[in-house]
Formats: C-alpha cells, sequence, structure tokens
C-alpha cells in the first residue's frame, strides 16, 4: 500500500467517521436524558436525506404529511391527558406547536416542491420536517413510557423504528436517490483532493459540537438537560419536567439524523432502509463510549469510520462485519472492568 | 388564619402494605415542625407523597390549593421545597449550576439576588462555588441541597433528616439556618431522628409510629413528654415508666 491510498483511505474515514459521531452523540444524548435507546436515529437519517432529495428533484416528499399526522395525535394524546382539567392555554399551545405549526409547513412543502426549491430551502423545510416528527414521536410513543424500564422503552423504540422503515418505502420507494451536494466544487492538496461536500462534513460536524458544546455548558436549557440525566429526581425536585427534557433530547437527535443525511446525500445513495445500517454505526461508536461519555463516542466514531474505510479497501466482503465485530472486544473489556449491576428500579 | 399546608387523613402504600395511615397535620406561615420518630415509623415515606413523588390517599392543600392533581413540578412551582434524604443533587456539576438550577421556575432576573441570599446564609457554598457538587464534604452536600431548594423560593421546606451523618459543630449550623428561614418568611417541615435538636427550635411537633401519629402539640410540650423523653430524647424524666 503507498501513501496515496493510505492517506485517501484516513480521509474517507473521517468523512464517514464526523456522520457516525454526530448520531453517536445523538443517541448518547438522547439515552442519557430519556433511557430510551434511539433505535430510530438511522430512519432520521434517511427521511432527512430522503426529503431533502425529493424536494430538491421537485417531488412532494410524503413525510409532511406523516408530520402532520403525528402531529394531530400527539395534540390528541395533550387533549387526553387534559381531559379533566381543560386549560384553554395550554390546549391553544398545543394546538398551535403540534397541529397549526405542521399544516403551515405542509402548505409550504406542497407549495416549494412544485417548483424545485433552491438548496437552501429544501434543507430547512428537510430539517423542520424530521424535527417535527422526532418531537411527536416522543409524545406518543416514549412520554407515555417514561417511568416504564429501559427494556421496555427499548422494545417501544424497535416498534417506532419498524413502523418508520416502512412508512419510509410508502414515501419515497424502493429505489436510491442522491441529493445535489450542500457546496460544490473541489480542491487539491498534495495527493489528496477535497471536494465541497466533504469540508462541508467537517464544518458542520466541528460546529454542532462546539454548538453542543456551549449548549450544556452555558445555557439554562442545557444544564436542565445534563441534569436530567445526572439526577433525574434531583431534576423534577427542582422543577424540572423530564418530559420538556425528553422533547429537546428528541429534537436534538432528530435535528442532528436529518443533518447528518442531508450531508451524505450527496455522497452515496441512500434507500429507505439504509439509515439502519449508518445508525448503527453510531451506535458502536456511543456503545464504546459506554452510552455516557460524549468525547469518548467522538473519537470511537473517528475510529470506526476509519476502520471501515480501510475494510472495505482490503475486505469489501467483510466490511460490515469487521466494524462491528469492534464491539466484541470492548463490551468483553467493560464487563471485565465493571461489576455487575443489576438495573436502578426507579 | 388557614394553613400553609394541611393535610388530612393521608395513607401512604407500598403496594399492600402502608406505610403512612390516616396522619393529618398542619403547618402555619413563618412555623416550624417536626415530625419525630424512629427509623422506619413513616416519616420520609410522608414527605416524599406530599410532594408527589408517592401517590398518597387523602386531602392535601398547599396555599389553599388541593395538590392532589399536580405533579412534583407544579408543587415545585407553587412554592412547596423538599430536601430529600439522599439529597439528589447533580454531583457531576459545580455548585454553582446546582443552585441556578435550583432557580429553573423563578425568573432569571430574581434568580442572581436568590444566589446572593444562599450565599449569605452558607458562605461555604461561596468558596467553594466552581466546585463539582460531588467532591463536596457532607455537610458541604447537605447545605447546597438546602441552598438549591431555596432558590426556588420555596413558602415551605421540607427537609428530611438533614443532620444526619453530620458532624455535630455542622449540624448545629444547620439548625441555626433553619430557625433563620423562618425569621425571613420560610416555614420548615422538619423530620428528624435528632429529636432533642428539632423540638428545640420547632413550634409544633408530631411524633410517628408506626405509621401513625401518636403524639402532637405544641413542641415544647412533646419536649416535656415523659413518654417522648424515655423513648426518643434519650434520659428519663425523674419517676417516669418505663414504657
Amino acid at each position: 500500500m503507498n501513501t496515496t491510498i493510505m492517506l485517501f483511505l484516513v480521509q474517507d474515514g473521517i468523512t464517514n467517521g464526523a456522520i457516525y459521531a454526530l448520531l453517536g452523540l445523538a443517541l448518547v444524548l438522547v439515552f442519557a436524558v430519556t433511557r430510551v435507546i434511539l433505535i430510530p436515529q438511522g430512519e432520521f437519517v434517511t427521511y432527512g436525506a430522503l426529503t431533502y432529495a425529493s424536494l430538491a428533484a421537485g417531488q412532494m416528499p410524503g413525510t409532511a404529511k406523516l408530520a402532520l399526522a403525528l402531529g394531530v395525535g400527539a395534540f390528541a394524546f395533550d387533549l387526553f391527558v387534559a381531559r379533566r382539567a381543560l386549560h384553554g392555554r395550554l390546549i391553544l399551545r398545543s394546538l398551535v406547536t403540534n397541529v397549526a405549526l405542521p399544516a403551515i409547513v405542509l402548505a409550504l412543502t406542497t407549495y416549494f416542491a412544485a417548483q424545485k426549491p433552491p438548496v437552501a430551502v429544501s434543507i430547512a423545510l428537510s430539517l423542520v420536517i424530521v424535527a417535527m416528527i422526532g418531537v411527536y414521536l416522543y409524545r406518543i410513543a416514549f412520554q407515555p413510557l417514561a417511568h416504564t424500564s429501559v427494556l421496555v422503552l427499548l422494545i417501544a423504540s424497535v416498534g417506532v423504528h419498524l413502523a418508520l422503515q416502512g412508512l419510509g418505502l410508502l414515501f419515497f420507494g424502493a429505489e436510491g436517490q442522491r441529493g445535489p451536494a450542500v457546496l460544490s466544487g473541489a480542491f487539491t492538496a498534495g495527493a489528496l483532493r477535497f471536494t465541497g461536500q466533504s469540508l462541508t462534513v467537517y464544518g458542520i460536524t466541528i460546529a454542532f459540537i462546539v454548538g453542543l458544546w456551549l449548549f450544556f455548558g452555558l445555557t439554562l436549557y442545557g444544564k436542565a438537560l445534563r441534569a436530567t440525566a445526572v439526577n433525574r429526581l434531583g431534576a423534577r425536585l427542582a422543577g424540572i419536567r423530564t418530559t420538556l427534557s425528553g422533547q429537546i433530547a428528541f429534537l436534538l437527535a432528530s435535528v442532528i439524523g436529518a443533518l447528518s443525511g442531508i450531508l451524505i446525500v450527496p455522497i452515496t445513495t441512500l434507500y429507505y432502509d439504509s439509515g439502519f445500517l449508518i445508525g448503527l454505526k453510531g451506535f458502536v461508536a456511543a456503545i464504546i463510549g459506554g452510552l455516557v461519555s460524549y468525547p469518548l463516542t467522538a473519537v470511537a466514531a473517528l475510529v470506526v469510520g476509519i476502520v471501515e474505510a480501510f475494510s472495505s479497501f482490503y475486505a469489501s466482503n467483510y466490511k460490515e462485519v469487521i466494524v462491528f465485530m469492534l464491539l466484541i472486544p470492548v463490551l468483553l473489556l467493560r464487563s471485565l472492568a465493571a461489576p455487575a449491576v443489576e438495573e436502578e428500579k426507579d | 388564619m388557614s394553613a400553609l399546608l394541611s393535610v388530612t387523613d393521608a395513607h401512604v402504600a407500598y403496594g399492600k402494605v402502608e406505610a403512612v395511615r390516616s396522619v393529618s397535620l398542619e403547618v402555619g406561615a413563618n412555623e416550624i415542625v417536626t415530625i419525630v420518630g424512629a427509623n422506619g415509623a413513616g416519616k420520609t415515606t410522608l414527605l416524599s407523597a406530599i410532594m408527589g413523588i408517592l401517590p398518597l390517599k387523602g386531602r392535601v392543600s398547599f396555599a389553599g390549593q388541593d395538590l392532589a392533581r399536580l405533579d412534583i413540578e407544579d408543587r415545585v412551582a407553587m412554592g412547596l421545597g423538599l430536601v430529600p434524604e439522599h439529597r439528589e443533587l447533580f454531583v457531576t456539576m459545580n455548585v454553582e449550576d446546582n443552585l441556578e438550577l435550583g432557580a429553573f421556575r423563578i425568573e432569571r432576573s430574581k434568580a442572581k439576588a436568590s444566589m446572593e441570599r444562599v450565599y449569605t446564609l452558607f458562605p461555604r457554598l461561596k468558596e467553594r462555588r466552581k466546585q463539582l457538587a460531588g467532591t463536596l464534604s457532607g455537610g458541604e452536600q447537605q447545605m447546597l441541597a438546602m441552598g438549591r431548594a431555596l432558590m426556588g423560593e420555596p413558602k415551605l421546606l421540607m427537609l428530611d433528616e438533614p443532620s444526619l451523618g453530620l458532624a455535630p459543630i455542622i449540624v448545629a449550623d444547620i439548625f441555626r439556618i433553619v430557625t433563620e428561614l423562618r425569621a425571613s418568611g420560610v416555614s420548615v417541615l422538619l423530620v428528624e431522628q435528632n429529636a432533642q435538636a428539632a423540638l428545640k427550635i420547632a413550634d409544633q411537633a408530631y411524633v410517628m409510629e408506626l405509621g401513625e401519629f401518636v403524639l402532637s402539640g405544641k413542641a415544647s410540650d412533646i419536649a416535656a413528654n415523659e413518654r417522648v423523653a424515655a423513648s426518643y430524647l434519650g434520659f428519663q424524666h425523674e419517676g417516669a415508666s418505663a414504657i
């Protein structure tokens, strides 16, 4: 192997690893705050990517309608909970955020889809649509189960994943799609060629990680999210609603997922079910980080990306096998390092 | 004047086991009320149920409002605060962040003044404000837990065993601060195993045994009661018979 190939593989690995890092961070965040292992993270990726690609191709994405349907469902849940004490203001707020907002976005999407919108509009609409889907899903599928065990939440998570994947087939069909590059053009430095798209990936990943760091370190809501992750009862006694923290966590996770999808769909063709495998690689990184450590997850994600790049060069048939085998020594080490613990009963 | 907190005929059960039976109590404005009793009498259970952590059968009203439909967060916003026995701090965050989060339901403009007030009550916390909560000593953690609860500007603060496991000098400090709170207009519902210290500063007292109140009245009368003296204060009045 010569240096050029090696550098090329490392570069490719870092590009993918950056995406896995974003996804891994979102998984850690959601688990820490809500105890949900977010299997549908991959669907946020495909929904974001394919919504963006559809819009760019001038097609109406079905996800906009799904957002409205889920919003109506979330509103119904809110109404049911508030049935004994009908607070006008609370219900109005729920109506605006769960029904009016997705209805407006649906109208905008229909309007823009007909006339091949500019890239920025497609991106903005895709992000908003997937973000709404994420938040409404939390309201419908996870908030009512918030007090149950990790296992119950995991089963719900698998259910949501299967449902979203089926709907993805319905909305986008079985054919793969590609989207236009966010930033076109390229330049070469020595033997390496940097495309505008890969630079966008690096830039956005770094910006997001810095942004998350500032959000968690400096803002009251960011601190409230950390507090919920550290001590749920303590947070409630300080007046921080676990449902609010859950909503913010799902909002961030769905935006991160959709953004990852939009970043990779110009590089690779994505199918309605591609997200699962991509999400799983973020999951490998998150597991290496023990589902708690953000920095370890980010580093692990880069390792996953680089291992994937090298194994697809040397043994492309075994690419996935090699990546997922990374888990075995990590789990072994972790099980040796930590004594067996029973699941917390809270 | 109606009581700030009023609990009527409360029952709290863990499954089929009733840990608290038919308990009624009142806490007035500017009052320290203490519940004394042995380990396992149901004191912590009662406080948790008043806060909304455990389901309670019976009636609880606070500042004239029935709490039945309100969850923990709503009760906090109404001005009911609990410092639990295990303190439940955000151990991986620093002292200042812990305090700031205590004011989550308070206007940001008021939170600054709240923090100054807490630092005046607990100067030690100000010295340690950048230190992680998990690395504080037991006494400092208790101060932080009380400080965090005070940041929410409670009208009534419920303290669960604030002196547990602390050095006597710190215990004295904490009891002094409890009386300062009363002077500044915060009522306190104090659950303590250290009955002697609690009865000394309290206005009203309840004695709890096996999930029920067996005695209630003015704290000074309870302290003088022979049975209480024998069982909880660790000495016998002259001529008192063993129970």
